[in-house]
């Protein structure tokens, strides 16, 4: 069984009068341990099955499993406790608190779980060493370069080592050496440690990094 | 589970103008509400410390007020002779038969005259009430003399020592100031019981006030009074019945001050409604990545009331320093259940000031619930958009 299952995904968008077919019909899987780009023009669906994964969005029809939870019939706490435990998500931007530290950024997800305040110093430290950040503990996301503070989401994201990570163009706003780094990183935590990944991207270059590329197009998956 | 307050804190600094802004609004409230209850309270202090727990006063049944009340010579004998009576200095009973008539004197400043009470007492009355002489000396037997309790000298005229008052067709001499630990007798003018009964009400005092040896044989005494077959008296405590007198302007005190405190918190509550809805909807990124991140709706609801209540609460605690001068502050006022003027100061107590922070926090609470209940509504599919 794979980690992340769609099966006859149906998702449709209601704007006024308009209804936007997203998909009408889809279906993917996604192994454990994979690292998996999705690529496709802008429009195409790739944050909504992104948000289908995660919980954040309901699909029309269909289901999804994610681990084994049928994710589109969680009741909505259900739904927020699963995601707190089993998903971590990073976007392309806005992802800092801003007027938190680096720190308490990354100790946010550990706050929705049972650890005791040493128990999750020694995680964010160790989340933030994993994204070569342990000297930035005390900077305000507004003391970080762009490059910096998507390394700080990833570390967030991963804090509380989560069943799969989802990043949603999350090298969209860098330059080109700070995507590298973070393509790099990624890679690092799939092959070294083991995380299943699902990454959105624009670039070809950035694809080329992942394990599996799937290009989505007006709703449809091709490899 | 909860969102980190620090987080709510530090929002709040970021935004230092709208949140002072809000904070005053709540601040004006809180002031004018410590500012009317301590008049409130100060009034009702000023009575209830004029009754004292181990005195006993007595009036003709059914009488709400001295100014009702008749009380014979017979009576007030039978009265003076109980034994429960503490006696005096010098081996009397220490009762006070007292003649009690409003009288209109001129005010100090400007035109007019002021209903006050005037008060016709015996020599024991010192010893019953507590008096002192703080100026001059006191009234002399036989003699068409006053003295002026010391809160009304400045706001009356002629009531300086050697001044002569005009009242009840007859001119008297004043001799002396005193004082009373605060009480509303600081308010009324003084003189001989004997003096005061021709000119005012006839051959009747209006209350017999006596000091219990022990405060605990009240309920004896009032069950031998009020069995009497040949008086038709009621007694209460001196406590109890000040108290009493003070209810109706205190009601109608705290009743203003809740209409017009409800009224501006109004205004208050729509300031913080409306810093909450700026603060969530530039913050709709953030609740997104808290949402994002597995907190679940009531997480977020009760941060941004967190937040809105920490605003109100700077308001509070703005609000109470504001009005703590006024505290001590003396003014006067008639009191609506003897229709005299009886002067007394603000009185500020912890428990006011706790009471407006509390309301403070109430008011911000309230003007956060709707902001915050978007906040927590968000979806974040479309936020993120
Ligand atoms: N909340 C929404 N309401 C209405 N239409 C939406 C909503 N979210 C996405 N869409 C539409 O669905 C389609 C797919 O959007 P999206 O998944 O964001 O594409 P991509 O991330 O590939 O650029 C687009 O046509 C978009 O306009
Ligand atoms: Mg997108």
């Amino acid at each position: 069984m794979a980690l992340v299952e769609l099966r006859n995904v149906h998702k449709s968008f209601q704007r006024d009068t308009q209804v936007i077919e997203v998909f009408e019909n889809l279906t993917l899987d996604v192994a454990e341990r994979s690292f998996t780009a999705l690529m496709g023009p802008s429009g195409s669906g790739k944050s909504t099955l992104l948000n289908l994964i995660a919980g954040l969005d309901r699909p029309t029809s269909g289901t999804i499993t994610v681990a084994g939870a049928k994710v589109n019939a969680m009741p909505p706490t259900a739904l927020a406790a699963w995601r707190a435990r089993h998903i971590g998500f990073v976007f392309q931007s806005y992802n800092l608190l801003p007027v938190l530290t680096a720190f308490q950024n990354v100790e946010l997800p550990l706050l929705l779980a049972p650890l005791s305040r040493k128990q999750r110093d020694e995680r964010v430290r160790i989340a933030l060493g994993v994204v070569g950040l342990d000297d930035r503990l005390q900077h305000y996301p507004r003391q970080l370069s762009g490059g910096q503070e998507q390394r700080v989401a990833i570390a967030r994201a991963i804090v509380s080592d989560p069943t799969l990570i989802l990043l949603d163009e999350p090298t969209g706003q860098l330059d080109k050496r700070a995507a590298e780094e973070v393509l790099a990183l990624l890679q690092r935590l799939n092959s070294e440690l083991h995380k299943t990944i699902i990454i959105v991207t624009h670039d070809a270059h950035a694809a080329e990094k992942a394990k599996q590329v799937l290009h989505l197009e007006k709703g449809v998956l091709a490899a | 589970m909860k969102i980190p307050f620090v987080y709510n804190l530090r929002s709040i600094g970021q935004r230092p103008v709208s949140t002072a802004m809000t904070a005053l609004g709540v601040s004006l409230v809180v002031a004018v509400f410590v500012a009317m209850l301590a008049l409130a309270n100060g009034f009702r202090a000023a009575l209830v410390k004029t009754g004292s727990p181990g005195n006993v006063i007595v009036l003709r049944r059914g009488a709400a007020s001295e100014m009702e009340s008749g009380i014979s010579r017979e009576s007030e004998r039978l009265i003076a002779a109980d034994p429960r009576i503490a006696t005096g200095a010098a081996g009397r009973p220490l009762v006070s038969p007292e003649v009690f008539v409003v009288i209109n004197i001129p005010r100090a400043v400007g035109e007019g005259v002021n209903n006050v009470v005037a008060r016709g007492v015996n020599d024991e009355a010192f010893a019953v009430r507590n008096i002192h002489i703080v100026a001059g000396r006191k009234f002399e037997s036989g003699r068409s003399e006053i003295i002026i309790g010391k809160k009304i000298v400045p706001r009356f005229a002629h009531t300086a020592i050697g001044d002569t008052l005009r009242f009840a067709t007859r001119d008297w001499l004043v001799v002396g100031h005193f004082e009373a630990g605060g009480s509303a007798l600081e308010s009324e003018v003084w003189g001989e019981n004997e003096q005061f009964m021709p000119v005012f009400r006839g051959e009747v005092f209006q209350s017999v006030i006596l000091r219990l040896t022990d405060p605990a044989a009240f309920d004896d005494l009032k069950r031998a009074l009020e069995g009497d077959q040949r008086l038709t008296v009621q007694a209460q405590r001196e406590s109890a019945f000040y108290a009493g007198q003070s209810t109706v302007l205190t009601r109608i005190l705290t009743f203003l001050a809740v209409m017009i405190t409800s009224v501006m918190a109004v205004g208050a509550v729509f300031g913080a409604v409306n810093t909450m809805y700026a603060a969530v909807s530039s913050r709709t990124p953030e609740i997104a990545v808290l949402l994002t991140l597995g907190f679940p709706p009531r997480s977020v609801l009760a941060s941004f009331l967190a937040e809105s209540a920490a605003i109100a609460f700077l308001g509070g605690v703005a609000g109470g320093l504001l009005a703590l001068p006024i505290n001590g502050i003396v003014t006067s006022t008639t009191n609506w259940n003897s229709f005299s003027e009886v002067a007394f100061a603000f009185r500020v107590t912890p428990g006011l000031l706790v009471g407006g922070v509390i309301f403070a926090v109430v008011m911000g609470v309230v003007g956060g619930f709707f902001p915050a209940w978007r906040a927590a509504r968000l979806q974040v599919v479309q936020a993120l958009r």
